[in-house]
C-alpha cells in the first residue's frame, strides 16, 4: 500500500541517517586529520598530499561528502521552513535545543559552502592545493577566523544534538530515563567535538 | 481593607473572519474561583472595565473536571484547561486568548475539527462492526492495559498541538495527540489487526517523520500522556515496517 506520498517519510529518514553517516563520521575524521597540524607544516602538508593521492578521490568526495552534505543541508532548510519556533512562550530546555539545532544548521551550512569553496573548489580551479601556509594565511583575517570558530561550534553542536534526534527518530532512545541519559551523552559529544575542532584550528594560528 | 479584584484582559473576536480586539474586565475576587467561573461572572453581568455594556464572552466547556478537553485556552500566554486553572494558582491578573492553532469560532471558542479529522485519518478506533457475531476477541495482557490506559487519558484538548512548533499552517503534521492514539489502538490485540494500516498513515505526508523533537507536547499535556515516549516507540514500529517491509516484497 506504499504510495508516492511516502517519499517525504523516506527523505526525512535519509536526512537523519546522512547527518550521522557519513557527515558526522566525516566531521570527526576531518577534525582528526587537521589535528596533524600540531606536528607542523611538513607533516600536515604530507597528509594533504596523501589524501589528494587517494585513488578515486573525486568519486569518494562527491559520493560520501558533497552529495550527502548538499542533500542534508538543502532538505534541512526545508525542515527549518516547516517549523515555527515558540521559545518565548514555551521556554523548555528541549525547545531551545530544537531552535538551536535549526540556527546551527543554517550557520554550519553557510560556513561549509564557503569552506569547501575556499579550500577545495578554488584549488580545483587554480590547481593549487590547500596547504598549511594557505590556511594559516587566510586565518590572519579576523573575520575569517571568527567564521571558522562559529562554523566549528555550530557543526559540533548540530552533530551532538542531531545524534540525540537520531536516537529518537530511529526508535533507540524510547523511555524518559534513557532519553535523559542519552541527551547528556550527546551533550558531551557536542562539547567534545567543539574542543576537538577548536584545538585543530588553534594549530594554524 | 480594599476589596480584592480579578482583572482580565480578553482577546475577543465576533465572527470567524472579523478582526480580533482586546477587552478588559474587573470582577470581585471570591475564593475558589477558576477561569471558567470567572467567565460565568462576566456572562451574568457583561460590563467591561470601563463600565460599558458589552456582549458576554463566549467560550466552550463541558465537564468542569479536566476530562473533556473543550476549554483549552491561552491563560497568561500558556496553554491549559480553563476549568482546572484556579485563580489562586494562576493569579488575579489574567490575560485570556483563544488557542492559536485552531480557527476561532467566537472569542475564546475554537473549532478543533482538525484534530478529529486526524483521528479519523489514523483509524483511532477498533473496527469490529460486521454482518455476524465474531465472538470474543483475544485477551489483553495487564502490562499492555496499563500502558494503553496512559494513552487513553488523552482528551483531544489540543494543548500539545498548540505548543508544538511543527504543528502550524506551513506544515501538514498530524500532531502529537492523534499520532499517540495509533499506539493505543495498535497495543490492543483486536486493534492490532489494523496495525499496518495505521503505521502506513504515519509514513504519509504529515506523519510521524515531521516530529521535530522539541518535546513541548509532553511538557504541556494536562493529562500527563507519555507523548514523547510513545512517539519514539512508534518511530521504531514505523521504521521496522517501512524499511524492512520493503524487503518482504
Amino acid at each position: 500500500m506504499a504510495t508516492q506520498n511516502m517519499y517525504s517519510f523516506f527523505l526525512r529518514r535519509l536526512h537523519s541517517l546522512t547527518g550521522v553517516l557519513p557527515i558526522g563520521a566525516f566531521l570527526a575524521e576531518h577534525f582528526f586529520t587537521n589535528s596533524f597540524a600540531m606536528f607542523g607544516p611538513e607533516v600536515y602538508n604530507s597528509k594533504v598530499e596523501f589524501f589528494m593521492g587517494l585513488p578515486y578521490i573525486i568519486l569518494i568526495e562527491v559520493c560520501l561528502i558533497w552529495i550527502p552534505i548538499l542533500f542534508h543541508g538543502l532538505y534541512g532548510m526545508y525542515i527549518v521552513f516547516t517549523g515555527q519556533a515558540n521559545v518565548t512562550r514555551y521556554g523548555f530546555f528541549r525547545n531551545w535545543m530544537y531552535l538551536l539545532q535549526r540556527i546551527t544548521g543554517i550557520v554550519a551550512f553557510c560556513f561549509i559552502v564557503y569552506h569547501v569553496y575556499a579550500t577545495r573548489i578554488s584549488g580545483l580551479l587554480t590547481g593549487q592545493h590547500v596547504s598549511f601556509e594557505s590556511v594559516q594565511q587566510s586565518l590572519q583575517n579576523p573575520l575569517i577566523l571568527v567564521f571558522y570558530v562559529l562554523g566549528i561550534l555550530s557543526a559540533s553542536y548540530h552533530l551532538g544534538n542531531g545524534m540525540f534526534g537520531f536516537l529518537i527518530t530511529w526508535g533507540i532512545a524510547i523511555g524518559e530515563k534513557s532519553q535523559r541519559a542519552l541527551s547528556i551523552l550527546c551533550g558531551c559529544v557536542s562539547a567534545g567535538m567543539m574542543v576537538f575542532g577548536l584545538a585543530a584550528l588553534s594549530y594554524f594560528a | 481593607m480594599s476589596e480584592k479584584q480579578i482583572k482580565l484582559k480578553i482577546k475577543r473576536q465576533e465572527t470567524p473572519t472579523s478582526v480580533p480586539y482586546w477587552e478588559e474586565f474587573v470582577i470581585p475576587y471570591v475564593p475558589g474561583h477558576n477561569v471558567i467561573s470567572v467567565l460565568m461572572e462576566i456572562q451574568k453581568n457583561p460590563v467591561n472595565a470601563k463600565g460599558e455594556q458589552t456582549t458576554p464572552v463566549v467560550w466552550e466547556c463541558n465537564c468542569m473536571e479536566e476530562i473533556c478537553g473543550a476549554c483549552t485556552m491561552l491563560i497568561n500566554g500558556s496553554v491549559k484547561q480553563a476549568c482546572s486553572a484556579l485563580i489562586d494558582t494562576v493569579g488575579t491578573d489574567l490575560t485570556l486568548a483563544p488557542v492559536s492553532k485552531f480557527p476561532v469560532v467566537r472569542d475564546l471558542h475554537v473549532d478543533r475539527q482538525k484534530m478529529f479529522d486526524a483521528l479519523k485519518r489514523v483509524t483511532a478506533w477498533i473496527p469490529i462492526d460486521g454482518t455476524y457475531d465474531m465472538g470474543e476477541g483475544p485477551r489483553m495482557a495487564p502490562k499492555d492495559q496499563e500502558e494503553g490506559y496512559q494513552l487513553a487519558k488523552c482528551m483531544t484538548c489540543g494543548c500539545c498541538m498548540e505548543a508544538c512548533p511543527q504543528y502550524n499552517p506551513r506544515s501538514t503534521f498530524l500532531g502529537p495527540s492523534p499520532i499517540s492514539q495509533v499506539r493505543l489502538f495498535n497495543l490492543h490485540p483486536t486493534g492490532a489487526m489494523n496495525k499496518t494500516e495505521r503505521l502506513e498513515v504515519l509514513m504519509e505526508e504529515g506523519g510521524i517523520a515531521e516530529c521535530g523533537n522539541a518535546q513541548n507536547c509532553v511538557r504541556v499535556c494536562p493529562k500527563e500522556v507519555p507523548l514523547t515516549k510513545t512517539l519514539a516507540e512508534l518511530n521504531k514500529d514505523v521504521n521496522l515496517h517501512g524499511i524492512f517491509g520493503f524487503l518482504k516484497k
